[in-house]
């Protein structure tokens, strides 16, 4: 236990003389994964506090913390001195804290005042909700923000998502919040509904909120932050005020770390192009995706979250159709109409949400592996089962899988082990090209090892590997070329020879090199 | 999963046998060989039928027109072995099936292509489907004195000392044990139900295979139109009605999930078979039909349960496998 008098020993002098919510100490740990270790952090009122750091940071894990959705392991929350307790997300709301998320977490079908005031609705004599004066609290709190122009009777649902986010933010000064978390409030937005966020986000400054504002672009950052504090790997490396420090600075701090993993040695044996993409497009996802997969080959797909990359791999695997392009597989054009289709012509895309996406949980391990395959284990229509253990029994042995007994049901299974079954599953297809969505994202040191040794294994047997994955360790790691993506194109293709990590993440964030 | 699944089955089994065993108290010669088998023969159309249900339900949707599918086919085949007594048994028994199909097809193609939830285009062609018996009988009956004595006949022959009825809903049972546990549609069934986007992601056409599902229960329900017929002789706009919320409440006696996935087709046949043995049972120990329905409906409300916390203990195991990795 400490205070939050030793916890600050700042160099600089702050803006503001004290920090209204000081998180010192916090740990938290999931199964298999650290996700926080020992985290300290501090919001000023009247100042905006940027949250820096890859994907797996541990910034999300800190927010739901804040918020009361997770409890630290260990570690002290106090806000304006005093140590508090968030047991649940309704104790941080009456501390006045308040989060604006990417997608905003209002209800559609109630109206403007309705979610600006649902659960500290104005009450009449008779205890029923004071309809007119919450109406007319509502149109007050939005003409204070400059947001006048939205009406308090109108439905939620039919506002744009920025005039949404005024809704949150009127929310958050109807409860007199004076914390607001702004979680990638900019992700959905349109260039000009970001300058209305700026203008919002300098009045929360002058009514004297501290604000924490997460963000990967640093544009953003630079234009509104007062302070910074970087994430990496679940440990604070780093915090500041943002006009005593350079972007190349603050890109270090992100990216460096130790090697605590090494990747798989192996020889580039890279033979004739397999895959060839060229101006590839979608309505509003992407445009003018083009390149080349070669035999033998690992070509890493880098960008921040919604750029674009899951959804040109989606297309290129049938899942979803393109406006306009070409996919040419060994020299042959395919237009996949479904997923099928793809996965009949060899190329394979293992989804990265494996729970949602890849393994039927409920089905046994032996009936997974074979899904994606039931056309070839089975004669006309009839499964021969002695096929299918056969088939499942390979590819678990291959990937090293302990399981008790094929018949088990894979929610039984870890994490890794169930990352095993989707890609066993997806090998068994016997594919030419492999679409590895993050395949790594959430399992433990030993599982991923095991994984990167197989995608090294694969491509030794001559085939060839897409790797989309946010993680640059691994990216650098593992891959042949690097495609890096932004907001829907392609930025540009890197050789990985003596390529670095600080590149890549100015590529993907459009900073100038 | 598995061994859960068998000991739901089991369960379930245990629960007619100590069914079984007190009715036999009041009435000692329920458990006779000869009365169970009679029981078995009465329940045969309700099985064909959950079963037809269960495919349905097991990719998360529903059917609740297969009764009026089955009046409808049923009047069909009545009407034309009125009026052609020469056509002969085997060739009805093909047309209910045909006919059954079409009007499943038809539910599962509003399904797939247009997209509607299952439950309310079933709601809607349940009323058709009448609405259509009606319009193409004008209302009039068809009775037993116009059928033929082959299209009575039928399923009351014995083979083996089994009646053609109970015959027909053994193989039913067994082409649908084949179905899903040894046929890729089976497999793709199953997936669907569970989990929906790994599916699509693993190549399986949902939209498809839920219009198959829909063809089957239409094709389960035509071949009943004309078991029903042929066995209560008479052939109205009234056959049947309301007779889906027994289908469905056997489906989910057995163990059925109505959020799809889970279920097989022992625990159909099982469930039918409870529902069976209450309403062959209570009026012979002489408990008014009205206690009937209320044991029908605490069964279904109980089985609902029992699932519902089955399905929660198994997340709970998870969780602590996760714990411990």
């Amino acid at each position: 236990m400490d205070t939050t008098a030793q916890l600050n020993p700042t160099t600089e002098q702050p803006l503001a003389a004290a920090p209204r919510l000081t998180l010192s100490g916090i740990s938290k740990s999931f199964p298999g994964v650290r996700a926080l270790h020992d985290v300290s952090l501090s919001l000023y009122p009247g100042q905006v506090t940027a949250l820096i750091g890859e994907n797996g940071a541990g910034k999300s894990t800190l927010v739901k913390i804040m918020t009361g959705i997770y409890q630290p392991d260990t570690g002290t929350i106090s806000i304006d001195g005093q140590a508090v307790t968030l047991p649940s997300a309704h104790a941080a709301f009456g501390h006045g804290i308040t989060a604006i998320h990417q997608e905003t977490v209002l209800f559609d079908d109630l109206t403007v005042a309705e979610n600006i005031f649902l659960g500290h609705a104005p009450r009449s004599r008779f205890g029923t909700i004071d309809w007119r004066t919450m109406r007319k609290n509502a149109r007050e709190v939005l003409d204070t923000m400059g947001a006048g122009h939205i009406d308090a009777d109108a439905r939620l649902k039919d506002l744009g998502i920025a005039n949404k986010h005024l809704v949150a933010v009127a929310r958050a000064m109807s409860i007199d919040a004076q914390i607001v978390i702004m979680d990638e409030p900019t992700a959905a937005l349109s260039l000009k509904e970001i300058e209305e966020l700026f203008l919002l986000v300098e009045f929360l400054k002058s009514e004297g909120k501290a604000i924490l504002f997460i963000s990967h672009k640093f544009d953003e950052i630079y234009r509104i932050a007062d302070r910074y504090t970087v994430f990496r790997d679940g440990e604070m490396v780093g915090e500041g005020l943002i006009r005593d420090a350079g972007q190349s600075q603050i890109v270090r701090m992100m990216v460096g770390r130790a090697v605590d993993h090494i990747f798989p040695q192996r020889k580039a044996e890279i033979g004739a192009p397999v895959l060839a993409v060229s101006g590839l497009s979608h309505p509003t996802e992407f445009d003018d995706i083009g390149f080349e997969l070669h035999r033998g080959e690992i070509l890493g797909f880098y960008g921040l979250v919604g750029a674009g990359r899951s959804e040109v791999m989606q297309a290129i695997s049938g899942i979803t159709r393109t406006s306009s392009g070409t996919i040419t597989l060994e020299g042959k054009a395919i237009v996949p109409k479904s997923a099928a289709d793809s996965i009949d012509a060899g190329i394979v895309y293992v989804p990265e949400e494996r729970g949602k996406q890849g393994v039927v949980i409920g089905l046994p391990i032996f009936q997974n592996i074979s899904l994606p395959s039931l056309k070839r284990t089975s004669k006309s229509g009839v499964l021969q089962l002695a096929e299918e253990f056969a088939l499942a029994r390979s590819y678990t042995e291959r990937l090293d899988l302990r399981a008790a007994s094929l018949s088990q049901d894979v929610g039984t299974l870890s994490g890794g082990n169930q990352q095993k079954i989707v890609i066993a599953k997806w090998l068994a297809t016997a594919p030419k090209v492999i679409i590895l969505d993050e395949p790594t994202k959430g399992i433990d040191i030993g599982s991923k090892a095991a994984v990167h040794g197989f995608m090294a294994e694969l491509v030794a047997q001559g085939l060839s590997v897409i790797m989309v994955s946010s993680e640059l360790p691994e990216i650098l790691g593992m891959s042949d070329r690097v495609v890096v993506m932004r907001e829907g194109r392609i930025a540009s293709i890197y050789d990985n020879k003596g390529l670095d990590a600080e590149t890549l993440v100015k590529t993907a964030a459009g900073i100038a090199a | 999963m598995k061994v859960f699944l068998k000991y739901r089955e089991v369960w379930l089994l245990a629960a007619i046998v100590v069914l079984i065993g007190l009715i036999s108290m009041r009435f000692p010669g329920f458990a006779a060989f000869g009365n169970l088998r009679q029981v078995f023969n009465d329940t045969s159309i309700l099985i064909i039928l959950a079963l037809g249900q269960m495919v349905v339900i097991l990719t998360r949707s529903i059917d609740l027109s297969m009764a009026s599918n089955l009046c409808f086919t049923g009047m069909v085949v009545a009407m034309l072995n009125a009026a052609h007594p020469a056509i002969p048994i085997p060739l009805l028994i093909v047309i209910a099936l045909l006919g059954g199909l079409v009007l499943g097809a038809i539910n599962g193609f509003l399904v797939w292509r247009l997209n509607i939830p299952s439950i309310v285009v079933t709601l809607g062609t349940l009323t058709i489907y009448r609405g259509a018996t009606f319009v193409i009988s004008g209302g009039a009956w068809v009775n037993a004195d116009q059928m033929s004595p082959d299209f009575i006949g039928l399923q009351r022959a014995a083979f083996l000392g089994i009646p053609v009825l109970s015959w027909i809903a053994i193989l039913v049972i067994a082409l649908f044990f084949l179905l899903m546990t040894r046929t890729a549609l089976g497999r793709s069934i199953y997936a669907i139900g569970v989990n929906p986007t790994a599916s699509v992601y693993a190549g399986i056409d949902v939209g498809r295979t839920k219009f198959i599902v829909f063809c089957i229960s239409g094709m389960a329900a035509g071949l009943c139109g004309y078991l029903w017929i042929s066995r209560y002789v008479i052939a109205s706009v009234e056959v049947a009605n309301g007779y889906e919320l027994n289908i469905i409440a056997a489906c989910v006696i057995g163990g059925i999930s109505i959020a799809g996935g889970i279920g097989s087709v022992g625990g159909a046949v099982l469930g039918a078979l409870f529902l069976g043995i209450i309403s062959n049972a209570l009026p012979v120990i002489n408990i008014s039909p009205f206690w009937q329905m209320a044991i029908s409906g605490s069964a279904i409300i109980l089985a609902v349960v029992l699932n519902a916390r089955g399905e929660r203990r198994q997340g709970r195991i998870i969780l602590k496998k996760a714990e411990a990795a």
